[in-house]
């Protein structure tokens, strides 16, 4: 043992000694027990990756449990179908294929699609009604008409488009 | 394509379909890699440890359905007959859903384990989750 401080060994000693000397009184002191609460204690999970969880599922067991879980102590062949069943009950809450199943949930969120989109229906057509004015003159039937007219006249598209489609000799679309 | 991919991830254990060498496929940059047949023992000396406790039975099956592999039946008979000496007999058939759960989409894996099981489920009497009708929601 080397001192690295250069003091003489027994005062080290001496403030060792003082740590460990048996007093009456704890070096430090019990002020109470703090309430344990339940996030802090193991839990019960049904989990696919962690097939057997920290705690039995039933804690508190009733006297038919109680006489079910000695029996469970002896030849296992002995057991019924029945009881085994209430045996894996009393460890586990869902099994494996309970647990893995569908909740169907997707169902009733395609219902909520297709609910909100018809409500915005019913409000888009609202607005049409109440909000919006109304449309210009240029969408009037005899305006739209003289329109289409005028760009006939101005052979709009003449080789494969408007024009195009339009029978001058015979003032008609084509058929 | 994608199942190769499939494949490839899990190759590194008893269904390992890849054609390269049967050797545990883990990537260490040095050290010796353990083979499958070490892995095994060791396990199976774990589970076969006469005085295992309730916690060393749940840590070890946790910890081995977290590997990406599907036990040994030789694995699996001694946490089973380890469930036997705890008088744990719904950890033993929690243990076979696991089994199934784990083979994924490789549905022919189950069948074969319980077919190797099979003389150790009779002697314990530990009934399958199909014979219970749990297997089923």
């Amino acid at each position: 043992f080397v001192s690295h401080n250069a003091l003489p060994t027994y005062f080290l000693f001496a403030s060792f000694t003082d740590c460990f000397s048996p007093s009456s009184k704890r070096q430090t002191e019990v002020r109470g027990v703090a309430k344990v609460e339940d996030y802090t204690l193991p839990a019960y999970f049904d989990r696919r990756e962690s097939p057997l969880p920290d705690i039995k599922f039933v804690q508190q067991l009733s006297p038919d449990q109680k006489s079910l879980k000695e029996k469970e102590k002896g030849s296992w062949a002995a057991l019924s179908k029945e009881e085994k069943i209430a045996l894996y009950r009393i460890s586990f809450k869902e099994s494996f294929a309970e647990m893995d199943k569908g909740t169907g949930e997707w169902k009733s969120v395609v219902a909520g699609i297709f609910f909100f989109i018809g409500f915005t229906g019913l409000v888009v057509l609202w607005q049409r009604n109440y909000v919006y004015g109304d449309v210009p003159h240029t969408f009037d039937p005899e305006y739209k008409q003289k329109e289409v007219q005028r760009m006939l006249d101005m052979r709009i598209n003449p080789v494969e488009g408007f024009s195009a489609k339009w029978d001058y000799e015979n003032n008609a679309w084509k058929k | 394509m994608f199942s190769h991919v499939l494949l490839k991830v899990s190759s590194d254990r008893l269904w390992s379909f890849s054609s390269t060498a049967s050797v545990a496929a883990r990537s260490y940059s040095h050290g010796k890699q353990e083979t499958d047949e070490e892995f095994d023992a060791r396990w199976v000396t774990y589970f076969n440890k006469p005085d295992i406790d309730a916690w060393e039975l749940r840590k070890g099956m946790n910890t081995l359905i977290g590997y990406d592999l599907v036990p040994e039946p030789k694995i699996l008979e001694a946490a089973l007959r380890a469930c036997r000496r705890l008088n744990d007999l719904a950890s033993a058939i929690r243990i076979l859903e696991a089994v199934k759960d784990k083979s994924g989409p490789h549905k022919e894996i189950y069948p074969y384990v319980l077919q190797e099981l099979r003389p150790t489920l009779s002697e314990l009497g530990i009934p399958t989750p199909e014979e219970l009708g749990i297997d089923k929601a």
